[in-house]
Parts: C-alpha cells; structure tokens; sequence
C-alpha cells in the first residue's frame, strides 16, 4: 500500500522567463513519502523548469512549494539538505577526481565526512574502482554514474533523477535501476523523468504527465493503466472476410491486408465488450481459430494522451 | 552558518592550485626576477634611491601589490567563472547555504592563493634585495584586505563575464594598467602635479601606499586614507555581491 503522507506540495506554481515563455502553468502537485514518482512529458514540457525550482536552481515566479511542510524558499537550510538531484546535462569538475568530487558535495551540503558512507555509494555504483581518476577520462555512463554518487552524498531524503539513463548503456541502465529500488526500499523519495517511458512503466508508483507546462493528469500508475489503457484483441479467422459484416460495424473492428484477422480495441474497462462481440460472430457464423491479446503501454498511453492535449 | 560547506567549497577550489602547483608558483617566480632584471637593473641603475630607500627595495612591495591584484581577480573571478561554464554551478545553487557562504568559500580560496603568491615574490625579492618591514601588523593587515577586496571584485567580475574574453578582459584592460599606473614602480611624488592629481583618482594608488608605508614608512597618501580605501571598496564589492544573490543575476532564472 502506498503512503499519501506529502513530502512535497507545489501549489499553484508558475514560471514565466525574462524572454516571455511560460514554462510552467499553475501546477499543482502533491508528492508522497517514500514513492517512485514518474514526470513525464514531451521535450520543453516543463520538467526540468519544475525540478529545478523544487531545488532552488530557477527562481519561483508563482507560486508555493513545500518539502516536509517546510517553505522552500524561507526554510530552504532544511529543504535543501533533504534533497539531492541529478541533472541532465552530464556537468562535471572535468580535472577532479571521483572521489574528490563525491566528497565535496557532501561538504556542500552541510555532512560531515564519512569514508564508509561514500565507499558504500562508490560500490554500489561500480565505482569504487575509478575513486582516484579524473573525471575527465570516464566515459559518458561513468560520468552519469558519478553526479549519481553526487546527488546521494548527503544522504537526501527525496532524489530527483533528470533524465538519469540518457545516454547510457543497457547494462549500466539495468544497474541503476536497482540502485533506485534499492533506494526506494531505503524509504527515499524518488520523482524521475525519462526519454524510457517502458522504464516508468516498470519502475515507477504513479505518473505525472506535463505538457506545455500544464499538468495534464497524474495518477497510480495501475490506475493509469486500467482506466485510460486499451486491451487489442485480434481473432484469426478460419475463413477470410470480405468485409465487416453490418451487423459488427458498431465494434469499430479493423481488419487486416488479407482479411484473415479481425481487430477489436476496447477500454480496459469495458468487461462486456468481448462477449458481446464473440455472441455477434457466431450468429453471423463467423467461425474463428485462434485469439491473441495485446494491452496499451505506458507510451501509448502518454501518446494518446499528449496528442489529445494539442489537438 | 555551513561551515562544512564553506570548507568543502574553499578545499575545493585550493586543490585546483594544487593540480596547478608549477604554473602557481614558477610562474610568479619567474616574472618578479624578470622584473627585477628589467626594473631593478636596468632602471634601477639610473634611480639610485627613492625616499631614502634604494630603487631596487622601493619597487618590491608594488610588485606584491601587482601580483595580488591580479591573481586575486584572475583566481576568483575563474573560480566562480566555471562552475557556470561547465554548468556544475547547480550544485552550489542547490545547496543549502547562503550567498555569504559561497562568498567567503570562494573569495576565502582566491584570497588565499593570491596571499601565497605574493609571499613567495616576496621571498624571491628578498633573494635580489634588503628588505625591510617596519610594520609586520600592517603589512599583514594590507595584504589581507586587498587581496580579499579584489578576490571579491574578481567574483562579481566571474559571475558577470558569460564568456571567456569579458573574463580576461577585467585583468589585463582594467587592473594591469590600474596597478603600472598607481605608482608599484615609482613615487607618485615624481609626476608633474596635474599627473599626480589624476592619479589620485585610481584606487589602487591607497593600496600600494599604504602597502609600502608598512615596508618604509614612505607613503604617497596618509595611512588610514589608504585604509579606509581599502575598507570602502570592500564594502561596496559586498554589496554588489549580495544584490547578485538576492535578484539571482547571471546566476538564478
């Protein structure tokens, strides 16, 4: 079961830059303790702009946000200890160690220094290995891993990972991911966006989705699934059709290039839709061979829906 | 206060000196001899005493004063310059520390470096000429400030410059010239007086004043001018500085 305990409230929340966009309109979100929350949205949506001014890095323009029932902007000493974020952009000290830089963002925030702490981070991302190199001679996923090791120094409550798999190979996706849920069954808050959104799928508890810097919907991700998802069934059938016949012309079914299958989408929903229409066949005499499902993923979902959104 | 952060932030920037120990400390090194050569011998040979003090000991504290004003820029405005332009500055920014704690981690390490810079010239000088220090306090304190005062204007100049030329710019246009002409190689005495009224006008004659009165009791100005000078640029740089982190320029959207 999940929390609904708030960790972060964002009220009302806008952001207009000097050059006149508007990044972010009236946002309101809640986050909870202890989830994995998904942002999704097309590029220039708006969720780098509502991450950053979570963490302090863009100026509010309107609006509230509160971590822990503390106002990010008076309270921020206590707001910014609990959160740790990794960007985007693969920004790092080009000349300075692993280590050195991993340390140092632990100062930055605040922590006193813990060797078994870091060393525990530096393993668990593989990097223990590479302490003593310079940042300079990694390669990009390494690089990715590091401003990881950077974001957890301090020990946050709540990460915020910007895109955390761009760029980066399989494997080393693979390993984050269980760095994540390893992290989120330590009880940290994780709010992500990504390019993957079968990752989301997999990963995450609910799911945001921004687009033009509104918040369309956010919901459980089960939720998301059953209720804006669609189930395909596709009937092979013994004999090829012609056409659809009129009396099964009200179940939208769409056949395919040789007339030997038939299609029917229905709501995830919709529990009658499939007897109806299998009752149907059989009084045209329809005879069948064989059925194959299919449902809607998370991507179609967010297709379908940012697609709506702009028409 | 953060002081861990302070600390993280001072270390930090000091070990960049570190990975560039040759060109921090040879390269100091180098020049003061090459001054010397140029100025001590071959000028020096002509302008036998200033004030009672050979040419050769009157052009030292100057060159000091040279040094820290441009590596105290130079260290504080690159220090702050490129966590911007690598984008690391995010960091910083999410932080939870003040931007008097960002200052005194940054300012703190340029000063710092521009502060060993100078006692390694004047180390190197030592090895040309007699030198005296009449007054160690205020040679001390001098140095201090002024290294601290232009290690803050370096890190206004750092968050101002989006681009590496304005970041050279400030240095080599504004300070060099400022430094030649506030008198580090001669009295300001020297000049015909309208010179000597106009280069009132540049601050940096206070410093290198005050800077040598504490050496020989030989000052262009009164002491406590040069003193108040010092103090009132600092706070004007403060200023500066906290009006950047309260409105976010060049650094928050």
């Amino acid at each position: 079961m999940l929390s609904t305990e708030k960790i972060i409230e964002i009220k009302d929340l806008s952001k207009v830059y000097p050059d006149g966009f508007h990044a972010l309109k009236s946002v309101n979100l809640d986050i909870h303790k202890g989830e994995i929350f998904a942002l999704l949205g097309p590029n220039g949506a708006g969720k780098t702009t509502l991450i950053n001014m979570i963490c302090g890095i863009v100026n509010i323009h309107q609006g509230k946000i509160k971590i822990d029932d503390h106002d990010v902007i008076n309270d921020f000493r206590i707001t910014r200890k609990m959160v740790g974020l990794v960007p985007q952009e693969l920004t790092s000290e080009t000349f300075e160690t692993v280590l050195g830089t991993v340390c140092f963002s632990r100062g930055l925030f605040g922590k006193k220094k813990n060797d078994q702490y870091i060393k525990k981070i530096l393993k668990s991302l593989s990097l223990w290995d590479k302490r003593d190199s310079s940042i300079l001679k990694l390669s990009g996923g390494m690089k990715r891993r590091v401003l990881i090791a950077k974001a957890l120094a301090h020990e946050p409550k709540i990460i915020f990972l910007d895109e955390p798999t761009a760029g980066v190979d399989v494997e080393l996706r693979q390993d984050m991911w269980q760095v994540v849920k390893q992290l989120r069954s330590d009880g940290v808050t994780i709010i992500l966006t990504t390019h993957y959104i079968e990752e989301a799928q997999q990963i995450a508890d609910r799911i945001g989705i921004i687009d033009h810097g509104e918040l369309i919907l956010v919901k459980e991700k089960e939720n998301l699934m059953r209720e804006l998802g669609k189930k395909h069934i596709k009937i092979i059938l013994e004999e090829p059709l012609n056409e659809v016949p009129e009396e099964l012309k009200s179940f939208g079914l769409a056949m395919d290039e040789n007339n030997s299958s038939i299609v029917f989408s229905y709501d995830s929903s919709d529990k009658n839709g499939i007897s109806s229409l299998l009752q149907a066949m059989s009084i045209c005499g329809i005879r069948f061979s064989d059925i194959e499902t299919k449902e809607s993923s998370l991507e179609e979902i967010f297709v379908d829906l940012v697609k709506r959104k702009s028409d | 206060m953060n002081y861990q952060a302070i600390k993280a932030i001072y270390i930090f920037e000091m070990s960049r000196m570190r990975r560039t120990l040759f060109q921090s400390i040879v390269a100091p090194v180098i020049s003061t001899t090459l001054y010397f050569v140029v100025f001590g011998a071959a000028i020096g040979s002509r302008i036998t005493e200033i004030d009672g003090v050979s040419y050769g000991s009157f052009i030292v504290p100057g060159l000091i004063m040279l040094s820290i004003l441009t590596e105290s820029v130079s260290n504080a405005s690159f220090g702050i310059y490129f966590p911007k332009f690598s984008g690391t500055i995010y960091e910083v920014l999410s932080a939870p520390i003040s931007f008097i704690e960002i200052t005194i981690g940054f300012v703190g390490a340029a000063a710092t470096k521009s502060i060993i810079v100078g006692t390694i010239i004047l180390l190197t000088a030592n090895l040309f000429v007699s030198i005296t220090i009449l007054h160690p306090f205020w040679m001390i304190a001098f140095l201090i400030l002024t290294a601290t005062s232009f290690s803050l204007l370096g890190f206004i100049l750092g968050i101002w410059a989006d681009n590496w030329e304005k970041l050279a710019i400030a240095p080599t246009l504004i300070i060099t010239p400022l430094a030649f002409l506030g008198g580090s190689f001669y009295s300001i005495s020297m000049l015909p007086p309208f010179w000597q009224k106009i280069t009132l006008l540049n601050p940096v004659v206070y410093l290198i004043s005050g800077f040598r009165w504490s050496f020989y009791e030989n000052a262009d100005v009164s002491v406590y001018l040069s003193l108040l000078m010092i103090i009132v640029f600092m706070f004007i740089c403060l200023i500066i500085i906290y009006y950047i982190f309260r409105t976010g320029y060049r650094l928050r959207v």
